[in-house]
């Protein structure tokens, strides 16, 4: 079942560790990403992976062979680095037949593969071109066509979109989910941009210095976040902290209900919720009221800041295509009691 | 309307430099073709009057062909073994951690800080009869060798001190390179020595060659180690020139030799040149 599999894989540094225990197994033909802002280990798992960092502990598992402690030209996975690192003085062809080249594929086979991945990747026309005579869209696809056209067993992407413009990224994030559905190769991407990671992937895998703390499918990684940090680093939330008192949660002299059980008497807690699952309302008809300080217009959606009594709360409202209240309008603010989240703080963090 | 914008503007920046350009190098050189056209006369040195017997002089004589030839030849040499050296210490110290880094790169670099005739020096005493080359090849049982005033000599003291003209440019351009490029040609099923052939020397290559030109340039012309390595007998071009004006006292001849020279090393420098640019413009842009 599992293809690859990382068993207590660990990279330490002098007395730091890059990544420490990292336990994951990936299904053939998964597209699982490695999310977590810089410094958090991903790309140096990716590279343990990839056998350009050596591990210190741990082994990597590639389809019931060990495969830890084999270098990298043995490995014969793909690899899209984050600078693509094309070769410079090879036209595209050239680029994309080094691996094959590399297997001893005959001319004739090796051709007609270099074709059929340029066509994959829409660059058919492009086989002369060198590597500087393209834009960076074209160039991020000459260089999966070359991790690609070696049918590697995985495919490693690291942080293969940031070098692109925003528009051009959300497009190569679906002409590369194609690609990979297409190949069915499967993949592993580290990135730092968690709406790349929520778009593309069938799992994510959150890592915060050096450690997993979450593996999960997006949608589920974005409705149940298991940290403080998850939660913030994935999309926008609002988060306040308050007190537990009489079956209620307070905060700042406001009692908001709250459907939880279990918590002690005046013990710290924290709520959070996202954005878009707050609705604005005429004042006094919600559960806070607030004043909207701010308010941001994103096309699809308005984004507001609304100052209340418990704090700076974030808003997000579909555009119906009317003006929305404006600047300094008193609103109420509501929402269904199953989409906020109360946790208890943990003693110490309150203080 | 708009002042200080003029035509004249361009010419004056460039003046001062053109001044410096014409007056110390167009000049001279101008004065010395002149100079290899005149007459020259043993007792009564150079006369006012103009001949091509210089040249045919040195294009039929087989003494000065020789040399010709011996100069051509031992900075070609010179010039591989720059190459052939100096590149993989350019690659070696591009993958060297800082600290080293620095201090390695302050050693290739530290002998231009002295000066070339203190160089020569150095060797002639390290490759002299009774020198710490030959003590060691006694000490292990090996008959002595005859090392100073051969080529052998000349050409290791000119590799000595042509080195960091080569590992310079070859440096700069390993830093050009993306680190990962190497990384990428493992990937792909390349062995290290294959990544290096394939993908890293393609692209130093165009360092490798400018870096050959300088050391080419620099050793057909080379005067101090020739002169202190070579001895009286086996001379070079620049040698040779020196002793036409200073022992001979023939300076249009003097003068002949050194536009030989300048010319043959002009043809050969353009002719590499051109070989580089339609490479480069080719390979890299």
């Amino acid at each position: 079942m599992s293809f690859l599999t990382l068993e207590k894989l660990s990279k330490i540094y002098g007395d730091f560790a890059a990544a420490r225990d990292i336990d994951l197994s990936v299904a053939k033909g998964e597209f699982v990403s490695l999310l977590g802002p810089s410094g958090c280990g991903k790309t140096t798992t990716l590279q343990m992976i990839a056998g350009l960092v050596e591990p210190t502990t741990g082994t990597i598992t590639l389809d019931g062979r060990d495969i830890t402690r084999q270098t990298p030209n043995k490995r014969g996975l793909g690899i899209v680095f984050q600078s693509y690192a094309l070769f410079p003085h090879m036209t595209v062809a050239q680029n994309v037949a080094f691996g094959l080249e590399m297997r001893k594929v005959a001319k004739a086979e090796r051709d007609e593969r270099v074709a059929t991945m340029l066509g994959l990747v829409h660059l058919g026309g492009f086989a002369e071109r060198y590597p500087r005579q393209l834009s960076g869209g074209q160039r991020q696809r000459v260089a999966i066509a070359r991790a690609l056209v070696i049918q590697p067993p995985v495919l490693l992407l690291d942080e293969p979109l940031s070098n692109l413009d925003a528009k051009l990224r959300e497009e190569m994030q679906f002409e590369l989910r194609r690609i990979q559905q297409r190949v069915g190769t499967t993949t592993i991407m580290v990135t730092h941009d968690q709406a790349e990671a929520l778009s593309i992937s069938d799992r994510v895998v959150v890592m915060e210095q050096g450690r997993m703390t979450q593996v999960d499918a997006p949608y589920r990684l974005y409705e149940n976040p298991a940290t403080p940090f998850i939660s913030s680093f994935v999309g926008k939330m609002n988060r306040l902290d308050g007190a537990w008192r009489k079956g209620a949660m307070e905060i700042a002299g406001i009692a908001l209900p709250a459907e939880t059980s279990g918590l002690s008497e005046g013990q710290a807690i924290a709520l959070s919720i996202r954005p878009e699952k707050i609705a604005l309302k005429p004042a006094g008809q919600g559960r806070l009221d607030g004043t909207i300080a701010n308010r941001f217009f994103l096309g699809g959606s308005w984004l507001f800041t609304v100052e209340t009594a418990a704090g700076a709360i974030l808003v997000s409202a579909p555009n119906d295509g009317e003006e929305p209240a404006r600047e300094g309008t008193k609103v109420a603010l509501d929402w269904a009691l199953a989409s906020q989240r109360i946790e208890p703080l943990a003693q110490g963090a309150a203080a | 309307m708009s002042v200080g914008r003029s035509a004249a503007t361009p010419f004056w920046l460039v003046g001062p430099g053109g001044l410096l350009f014409l007056g110390l190098i167009v000049l001279p050189l101008v004065l010395t073709v002149i100079l290899s056209f005149h007459v020259y006369d043993h007792t009564t040195g150079i006369k006012n009057e103009f001949t091509l017997a210089h040249y045919a002089a040195v294009f039929s004589d087989d003494y000065y062909l020789g040399i010709f030839w011996r100069t051509l030849r031992l900075a070609a040499l010179t010039t591989l073994i720059c190459a052939v050296i100096g590149a993989p210490e350019a690659y070696i110290l591009s993958r060297m951690r800082d600290p080293w880094r620095s201090v390695f790169l302050l050693v290739i670099i530290g002998p231009l800080l002295v000066s070339v005739v203190v160089r020569a020096f150095g060797w002639s005493m390290l490759l002299g009869s009774t020198g710490l080359v030959n003590q060691t090849l006694q000490a292990l049982g090996f008959d002595s060798v005859r090392l100073l005033y051969t080529e052998t000599a000349i050409v290791i003291a000119l590799v000595h001190v042509m080195l960091p003209f080569m590992v310079i440019p070859v440096w700069t351009a390993l830093q050009k390179l993306d680190p990962m490029v190497e990384a990428a040609a493992w990937s792909l099923g390349a062995s290290h020595f294959t990544a290096l052939r394939r993908v890293v020397l393609p692209q130093v290559s165009l360092g490798m060659l400018s870096g050959s030109l300088i050391v080419f340039g620099l050793s057909a012309s080379a005067f101090a180690i020739p002169g202190l390595l070579g001895g009286r007998r086996l001379k070079m071009a620049a040698t040779l020139v020196y002793d036409e004006y200073m022992h001979e006292l023939n300076w249009p001849l003097g003068a002949t030799i050194a536009i030989i020279v300048l010319a043959a090393n002009l043809v050969i420098m353009l002719a590499y040149n051109r070989v580089i640019e339609t490479r480069a413009r080719k390979a890299l842009g």
